[in-house]
């Protein structure tokens, strides 16, 4: 069993309260799924590719059983060559076909920037529009187990500096399902960033498709004392934290980003205007991170509005350490976002 | 070949040189701000493959990428236009040089990242495959891109994918000034294509003929599903590597060397081979000239008289529709 499914399978179920409110639940890994054996199914011109999408173990279940169930030229394994399966892929995007690429790990992304940063992500800007990009890259971060420092970064920070590109980053099976059907038809080249951790969360799923506006975010929890913006599997830790902090008498109103780039401005300004004080939580390293760019945008655009300086809860500069010990250190919990918010509300 | 495709293609490189030409003597006034690469000697390759090419083949090129794109059938107006950064542009002015394109005859774009090219025309050869449209890909790149990553990996997959996609390597000997010895072990690009499992050729890239012939049998494989193909043409450019100058003599490509190549000059070559077969006279000659003299007029008058974006585009197409 591969380690990170170890890791997983040891994790308590986390159940995340949706807008939606069916009677049907589903992991995010199957919410997946069927968005894309539903997306294969409506739509001939997606095609699915990556290392391992057509073996047993199907990228953590989220493809399995897909190549036997459609043609074998439209789900199937690749070499190993990150940098020109994304090339590969822009290149069938822009003849009319609609590419879903997997990385089971986001650390391999850094080998296909040339093609992702320099050609997908610039070509409609450098031909004013005249042929398009429409292509998702799946990648996956892990987290645990000895993961190390090559099997667990989460790098969507470094890629909002990236013209051209979108960055979704779905934490409920709700999301994941809705954005993966808006990443497959939208006519860019869409960053779908999934945590490890969330694969096996549960949430309500509706059978049929829909989809889910990219750049737009969702309040997951009401609140009125500080506001937690969390992004991808941070927000389950938000939202232990803000159970935590309502049993202390402090009400905290979690956001969920859902997409990064382009990100939800109004809903963080809303926010803070009711609270008065900004905490983010990210998965990645500190500098340069998606929070780093939330508060920077909360300086320019919230100045007015914050009681207390805004506070970026983000695993240090640091790469991930192998060490049990030294990985317990390095990772954020739901325990610092409470301290971060207990300090922020009661004062130090 | 038929007399009139022998004809068509030599009109085609004499209309690449003299388009060149006519560039290379107006980028002195600075109003073509933008990095240029020339094609002047090279003209053979792009013109013998570009020949057996239907409408809607794709071709991908690079950074010396006006050859390709005259030879594919590029509208030459919109091309002028382009290296003058004109709004009237290929590209509305935004791409340069460096990044012709014309989705009318399958031009999809040009990169100026070398190697950059070879996987988004596997790319589209795998959408050819999938589509069953029977649409050729031909990725032209030089000998530098054989440098790249991109190379092996994107030969590699296009074999075990069995796609419909020409790899034409221009190897001109010359990745800037870094010669092709100094750069890639053992000798032949079109060895690594043959371990990769494809049919792969080296062949006179100043002779068109040769080229011509080579690239027919290629696409032809890929039409009929039998592809990928590759073809090594060894050639030579007459300008330095970027610009107008010339980077030949001390500390620079040997006078010799130079002097050699330009003695093959592929145009001169086929002129010769034309006329003595009697196909061209000197009248058919005279007109050929003037027609692409009118042309070339025409397309810089347009591109001269044409207005230049408004600062307002600035942040249009970031994203698509």
């Amino acid at each position: 069993m591969p380690w990170t499914t170890v890791q997983v399978e040891k994790l308590e179920n986390f159940f995340i309260k949706d807008d939606f409110a069916g009677d049907r639940i589903l992991t995010y890994r199957d919410a997946l799924h069927e968005a894309l054996d539903q997306s294969l199914a409506r739509d001939p011109r997606v095609f699915i590719m990556g290392e391992g999408v057509d073996d047993v173990a199907g990228v953590f279940g989220t493809t399995k059983g897909l190549k036997e169930k459609y043609e074998a030229d439209r789900v199937f394994d690749t070499p190993i060559a990150e940098n020109s399966l994304t090339g590969i892929a822009a290149g069938a995007a822009m003849a009319g076909l609609r590419p879903v690429l997997i990385h089971a790990r986001m650390d391999f992304l850094l080998l296909s920037f040339d093609q992702l940063v320099n050609h997908a992500s610039k070509w409609s800007y450098m031909f004013a529009g005249q042929v398009k990009v429409p292509m998702v890259i799946r990648t996956i971060s892990a987290r645990g187990w000895g993961s190390g420092a090559q099997h667990s970064q989460c790098i969507q920070g470094m890629l909002m500096n990236v013209p051209g590109l979108k960055i979704v980053a779905p934490a409920t099976p709700y999301d994941a399902k809705g954005l993966m059907i808006s990443a497959i038809i939208d006519n860019n080249p869409v960053l779908f960033v999934e945590h490890r951790w969330l694969h096996k969360t549960t949430g309500h799923v509706p059978e049929e498709l829909y989809s889910i506006p990219i750049g737009k975010g969702v309040i997951r929890r009401k609140g009125e004392d500080v506001t937690i913006v969390a992004i991808s599997y941070m927000l389950v830790e938000a939202l232990r934290a803000a159970e935590k902090l309502q049993k202390d008498g402090i009400s905290a109103e979690v956001v969920d980003l859902r997409s990064l780039k382009p990100f939800d401005g109004e809903i963080i300004l809303e926010s803070v205007a009711k609270t008065g004080r900004l905490l983010i939580a990210d998965t990645g390293c500190k500098t340069g991170s998606v929070a780093s760019e939330i508060a920077a945008f909360a300086a320019e655009n919230a100045f007015h509005l914050l009681k207390k300086p805004v506070k970026r809860v983000c695993c240090p500069d640091t790469p991930t350490p192998t060490s049990d010990v030294l990985e317990k250190s390095f990772y954020r919990t739901d325990e610092d976002i409470y301290n971060e918010a207990v300090k922020m509300v009661n004062g130090e | 070949m038929e007399k009139d495709k022998l004809i068509e293609m030599y009109r085609i490189m004499k209309l690449i040189r003299m388009i060149e030409q006519r560039i290379n003597d107006e980028y002195k006034y600075d109003e073509i701000k933008t990095p240029i690469h020339l094609s002047i000697g090279q003209e053979a390759v792009a013109a013998g493959v570009c020949i057996h090419l239907r409408k809607d083949d794709y071709i991908f090129s690079t950074h010396r990428n006006h050859a390709q794109y005259i030879a594919k059938g590029g509208d030459i107006r919109k091309m002028i236009a382009e290296l003058y950064l004109r709004k009237t542009g290929c590209a509305h002015g935004r791409g340069g040089s460096m990044h012709l394109i014309d989705t009318d005859v399958g031009i999809l774009g040009s990169t100026a990242i070398v190697g950059g090219n070879i996987p988004i025309g596997t790319g589209t050869a795998l959408a050819s495959k999938l589509l069953k449209n029977g649409r050729v890909t031909v990725v032209f790149f030089g000998d530098g891109a054989a440098d790249e990553g991109t190379f092996h990996e994107s030969l590699n997959f296009a074999a075990i994918k069995k796609l419909p996609v020409v790899y034409v390597c221009e190897n001109n000997f010359y990745a800037i000034n870094s010669h092709q010895k100094a750069r890639q072990a053992g000798e032949g690009i079109y060895k690594w294509a043959e371990r990769y499992g494809m049919p792969a050729y080296q062949v006179d890239g100043n002779d068109v003929l040769e080229v011509s012939d080579y690239a027919q049998k290629a696409i032809e494989l890929c039409r009929n599903d039998e592809g990928p193909a590759f073809i090594e043409c060894l050639t030579y450019r007459w300008k330095g590597h970027i610009g107008t100058v010339d980077d030949v003599g001390e500390g620079y490509r040997p006078r010799e060397e130079y002097d050699l190549w330009v003695s093959r000059c592929p145009i001169k070559r086929f002129s010769e081979y034309l006329k003595n077969e009697g196909l061209l006279t000197d009248e058919l000659e005279r007109k050929m000239d003037e027609e692409i003299n009118k042309l070339t007029e025409d397309a810089f008058s347009f591109a001269q008289s044409s207005p230049k974006p408004s600062p307002d585009e600035l942040l249009e197409y970031v994203y698509a529709d």
